[in-house]
């Protein structure tokens, strides 16, 4: 290089650059930048499928209603509230550790890193057992020849499972499996209730109604008794809980969504904990001790903070709006 | 690091109190949503929406703002991950979202039932 023009040579050496920020740390930054837009991109897709589909969208808080403990009971967002409240305190955990690496406190930096795993740890197992939720489901519901899924309701408009009015009519039907077929076959489990089970179940008990995917007064409209036996004419499928083909809350894309975001943001925590991790053990072998700077966990800090601050988004536009 | 390295501790545990009250406003509309607020329409949504997102951009300051530190970060490099941030997200959802709302019409003026 020789006399080169180069008048800040320091600014290159990983030091302060013209930005002010070490590189290091601004290419912490300008990952979390685009990883930003790349969850935008997916929060947009998913406006983009319910302006769509705006009239028969679910309506979040009649989906994530589960607490654990309270069985039955109805506690809309109680739970991912908590969620959020243990990403936002392993967030503050994260930041003291931060703060306490300035100055310069191995013990401190740890034990904050420490309760940050922790916090992560928590975050994943609950979001574990949401989806257990959401693949399991409740109530169960049918879906027509034209794709649209109906649940049941009684008279006061409570929702009513499946398990609560089929008849059991002893039908010989078994999981078709490739070791039973001639021909290398084979077909997902079968619905704990046939179509006709349910239609019989339904004509049974004169207090069921069929309610639609469509909303009015951001209600879901409810049929009258002769519309909903005419509606169960066209039942095809007996649903239950969620995949990616079909779920019971209605709208196919609502699941999709709803697994592959979460699910990439699930992706993101796991990987946070994992680098949260491997600094906290550098931490108590001295690592950054030796270094004299603290610098790492303030790096590997931004990125639990911006996976924080993506859950922020997908509380707002999946559980709130 | 330019900035001053004294404790900060005390702006932590408020901007955590104000993160938490904000979260706990939000559930709390999002469980009762009083009628004059749910029923009714804004530009576009209804005015309790309009609530919960002006809420998550305030929480979604004050977490990058205080937790990621940019308060002390040079204005030029605050900027310039902010600014592309707010212009690209702000064009992608009027694109995207403008769209959805044109798919929504077509499919509910047209001839072809899509859902049965």
């Amino acid at each position: 290089m020789g006399a080169t023009v180069i008048s800040h040579e320091d600014a290159l050496d990983g030091g302060p650059g013209p930005l002010g920020a070490t590189y290091g740390k601004m290419m912490m930054w300008f990952f979390i930048l685009s990883d930003a837009l790349t969850f935008s991109g997916f929060l947009a897709a998913y406006g983009f499928s319910r302006f769509k589909f705006i009239e028969t969208w679910p309506i979040a808080d009649e989906v994530f209603n589960h607490f654990p403990f309270m069985h039955g009971v109805d506690a809309p967002m109680y739970y991912v509230a908590l969620m959020t409240f243990i990403l936002i305190f392993s967030s503050v955990t994260m930041v003291l550790a931060v703060d306490a690496g300035h100055h310069m406190k191995k013990a401190k930096v740890a034990f904050y890193m420490f309760l940050t795993i922790i916090g992560g740890f928590i975050f994943l197992g609950s979001q574990a057992w949401e989806w257990k939720n959401f693949i399991k489901g409740e109530y169960g519901a049918v879906e027509t020849r034209g794709g649209s899924i109906l649940q049941f309701v009684n008279a006061s408009g409570e929702r009513v499972a499946l398990a609560d009015f089929a008849k059991v009519l002893h039908e010989e039907r078994v999981q078709h499996t490739p070791d039973k077929g001639v021909w290398f076959m084979g077909e997902s489990a079968l619905p704990s209730y046939s179509v006709a089970e349910v239609v019989e179940g339904f004509k049974a008990n004169p207090d069921v109604l069929v309610r639609t995917e469509f909303i009015k007064d951001k209600q879901k409209v409810v049929l009258t008794r002769e519309e909903s036996l005419k509606r169960l004419e066209d039942v095809v499928y007996v649903v239950e809980g969620a995949n990616m083909y079909r779920n019971e809350y209605g709208s196919k894309l609502f699941a999709n969504f709803f697994f592959f975001i979460t699910g990439f943001h699930g992706f993101h925590v796991f990987s946070g904990v994992l680098l949260n991790v491997i600094v906290f053990f550098n931490v108590l072998l001295g690592t950054y001790e030796k270094r004299k700077s603290y610098e790492m966990v303030e790096k590997v800090g931004l990125y639990w903070h911006f996976v924080d601050l993506v859950w922020v988004f997908v509380f707002t536009f999946f559980y709130l709006v | 690091m330019a900035h001053a390295h004294e404790s900060n501790t005390k702006r932590i545990w408020y901007v955590f109190g104000l993160l938490s009250v904000i979260t706990i406003v939000e559930v709390a509309f999002g469980i009762f949503k009083p009628e004059s607020l749910h029923l009714t329409s804004f530009l576009g949504t209804s005015p309790l929406n309009w609530i919960f997102i002006i809420l998550t951009i305030v929480k979604a300051y004050y977490i990058m703002w205080a937790f990621m530190h940019l308060e002390g970060e040079k204005s030029s490099f605050r900027w310039s991950i902010v600014g592309p941030l707010v212009f690209l997200i702000l064009y992608l959802c009027f694109i995207v979202l403008i769209e959805g709302n044109y798919v929504y019409e077509v499919f509910n003026t047209g001839h072809m039932k899509w859902i049965f």
